[in-house]
């Protein structure tokens, strides 16, 4: 699903230039939960900004599902965004205007679908999370658990082939992370494949695959034996 | 513009940010609003201005006879020049092409004027029946003076309405009553009114009544013509013009005066002095456009800073719907297609709202030179839309630059 070969990225500050990822290598087939774990600054959100095509890589390879992303215009990369990818972060980035219906919506307007079918799939979804009855809810009348939830439908709402989730129970207490963490890898159990960057030992075993960066490389690449979220939640 | 689904975007956006479509609206709507009474204001004081000229006979010309002070063929200066009814029938005559209406007009002095037992001290002249129309005078009772009066030598007048007003307000209507005139009866057949009040204190009888029983002679004290209605300002100043110089012409010759004799006889030419006050109307009306297009440029500035702020404001929002697969242009669409939706909406929406004070509130108006402000409605429509235009266009550089932003420094903005 996912391959990257020799990846580097550097970024550039007035004359001098940091570089953070020196020559990445990574596989990932359909269906995996992988972590990407690494201390602060270690390049983790880079690496899956790359992934997720918001940022371009200096020198290497990246293919997703065997299409190689290359030298994409900005409309082309819009696209692919739009049809391969579904995205979580920390800050949860809803649209703090529409409501949790409208905003798990917003994929699929850009998917040119019509307003009615929309609807009915975003309520859908809005289920999935558990969050149907704050469907006319806005942003800032959820929690942040709740808020992470609508984002997590949001991506799913596209039908995207990757999930890429950067810490996204970074801002969330650990009860509310192991519910957003049961939901993830409830989507995974459907067959998705899913990418968490994450600096929590303990989300990262949730997951079935830990990748470690230090250094700008993958110091480490290890299956773990999956702890179920459902475990911690009520 | 007509993908329905972006409508209902637009329309769930502009729903949902009320305060900020308002302030785009409340600037649009204001400036075009002000253009808009100033451009009628410049109008009004035009037409006020022409009103008060079209009052006062704005095309007339006249002329006057003096006293000689040069020498010229054998005749000595200090002599008397006398208009004649010759004069007035010749030159009518002659610049019939030139002349609309013409009037001559006799004072009648050191009469005495009568009404029962009240003795009574106003101008009195004898006139045309055109000179109804070369004074542009209103009757408000009975009629002006006529053919018939003039061949049968009818001993009837006409009063300004202020001498009804001053003589007889104790009754229903001056008309048939008589005025006892150096002993002689005459009949009131009509009131007119003027635009200026002095003008409303004469006593005007037939030319032919005047100069029989009063003065016995067929001299006339000046000569009145108004030139015919013509196309434009520039072609009426120059006829009459043409007819002023054909009168001195006439007359000098007529009259055996030396053409460089400026005290022989007077001329009289309305236009030229209009031409001068038109002047100054264009050049109000120049400045009000200078001050409307300022203000339209004040809209497209506000416009496009309004268009600054809100990019910025939703650098954010940009930035999550790139990320969830909006292409640049439509993010570039998205934003142009509310900036003109709202300008468009709120700059009619002022057009309507000013033309219609306009409308009810014009003509109403009454200040001294301003007379029903009014604007053209083609000119108010392409000011709409040139601010729609360049608020777009000012909107579209900062909607562009936001559109190719990278997604991650969208979102990194706080
Ligand atoms: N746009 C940028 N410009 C300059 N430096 C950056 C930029 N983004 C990230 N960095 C730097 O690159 C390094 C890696 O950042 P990041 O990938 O965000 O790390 P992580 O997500 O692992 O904490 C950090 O030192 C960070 O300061
Ligand atoms: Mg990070």
């Amino acid at each position: 699903m996912i391959e990257i070969k020799d990846l580097h990225k550097s970024y550039k500050m007035g004359s001098n230039s940091l570089h953070v990822l020196k020559g990445i290598n990574f596989k990932a087939e359909k269906g995996e939960l992988v972590a990407i774990m690494g201390s602060s600054g270690s390049g983790k959100s880079t690496l899956l900004n790359i992934i997720g095509m918001l940022d371009l890589a200096d020198t290497g390879e990246y293919v997703l599902d065997e299409v190689p992303i290359k030298n994409l215009s900005e409309t082309k990369a819009a696209q692919y965004r739009n049809k391969f990818l579904g995205f979580v972060f920390q800050s949860f980035n809803l649209i703090n205007y529409k409501n949790a219906i409208e905003n798990v919506a917003l994929p699929l307007y850009y998917q040119r679908v019509g307003r009615k079918e929309r609807q009915e799939k975003a309520l859908n979804y809005l289920d999935k999370v558990g969050l149907k009855e704050w469907a006319t809810h806005l942003p800032s009348e959820l929690s942040g658990g709740q808020k992470q939830r609508v984002a997590i439908a949001r991506a799913m709402a596209a039908e995207p082939k990757v999930l890429l989730a950067d810490e996204p129970t970074g801002a969330l207490d650990s009860k509310t992370s192991y519910e957003v963490m049961d939901l993830i890898q409830n989507i995974n159990d459907e067959g998705n494949t899913i990418l968490v960057v994450t600096h929590e030992e303990d989300i990262a075993h949730m997951c079935k695959r830990i990748v470690h960066l230090k250094d700008g490389v993958i110091v480490e690449d290890k299956k773990v034996e999956q702890v179920r979220a459902s475990e911690y939640v009520q | 513009m007509f993908d329905i689904e972006r409508w209902q975007e637009i329309f769930d956006t502009i729903r949902k940010n009320k305060l900020r479509t308002f302030l785009t609206g409340l600037s649009v709507a204001s400036g075009i609003f002000i253009l808009v009474i100033l451009l009628g204001f410049g109008n009004g004081m035009q037409n006020g201005i022409e009103k008060e000229f079209q009052e006062d006979a704005i095309t007339k010309v006249s002329a006057w006879p003096g006293v000689t002070s040069k020498e010229y063929n054998g005749l000595n200066p200090g002599r008397r020049i006398r208009f004649m009814n010759e004069d007035f029938e010749t030159i009518g005559y002659n610049f019939n092409d030139l002349i609309e209406y013409g009037t001559a007009r006799v004072y009648v002095r050191g009469a005495t004027v009568n009404y029962g037992p009240e003795s009574l001290a106003y101008d009195l002249f004898g006139a045309n029946p055109d000179f109804q129309f070369v004074e542009n005078i209103k009757m408000v009772e009975g009629r002006y003076i006529n053919q018939t009066d003039e061949k049968a030598y009818k001993k009837v007048v006409v009063i300004g309405k202020k001498i009804r007003d001053d003589v007889f307000r104790d009754l229903d209507s001056p008309i048939g009553e008589f005025l006892d005139i150096s002993g002689i009866r005459f009949k009131i057949v009509g009131v007119y009114s003027e635009m200026i009040d002095e003008e409303e204190e004469r006593i005007i009888m037939p030319n032919t009544t005047a100069q029989l029983i009063m003065t016995g002679e067929t001299q006339v004290n000046s000569l009145e013509y108004t030139i015919p209605r013509m196309d434009n300002f520039e072609q009426a100043v120059a006829t009459a013009k043409a007819l002023e110089n054909s009168l001195r012409g006439y007359l000098l010759k007529e009259h055996q005066v030396s053409p460089d004799d400026t005290s022989a006889m007077e001329f009289g030419n309305a236009l030229e002095q209009a031409k001068r006050f038109y002047g100054l109307t264009n050049n109000i009306k120049l400045f009000f456009w200078f001050v409307g297009v300022c203000t339209i440029i004040a809209g497209v500035v506000g416009v496009s800073n309004i268009m600054l702020i809100v990019v910025k404001e939703r650098t954010r929002e940009i930035g999550i719907r790139k990320a969830l697969g909006a292409k640049p242009w439509s993010i570039v669409g998205m934003i142009l297609h509310e900036a003109i939706f709202v300008t468009a909406i709120s700059g009619f929406g002022g057009l309507v709202f000013s033309m219609l004070l306009l409308e009810f509130v014009g003509p109403h108006v009454e200040i001294e030179y301003v007379l029903n402000p009014s604007v053209d409605l083609k000119v108010a429509v392409a000011t709409v839309l040139l601010l729609i235009f360049s608020g777009t266009t000012a909107g579209f550089f900062p909607a562009w630059r936001a559109a190719r932003i990278k997604v991650i420094e969208a979102l990194r903005d706080e």
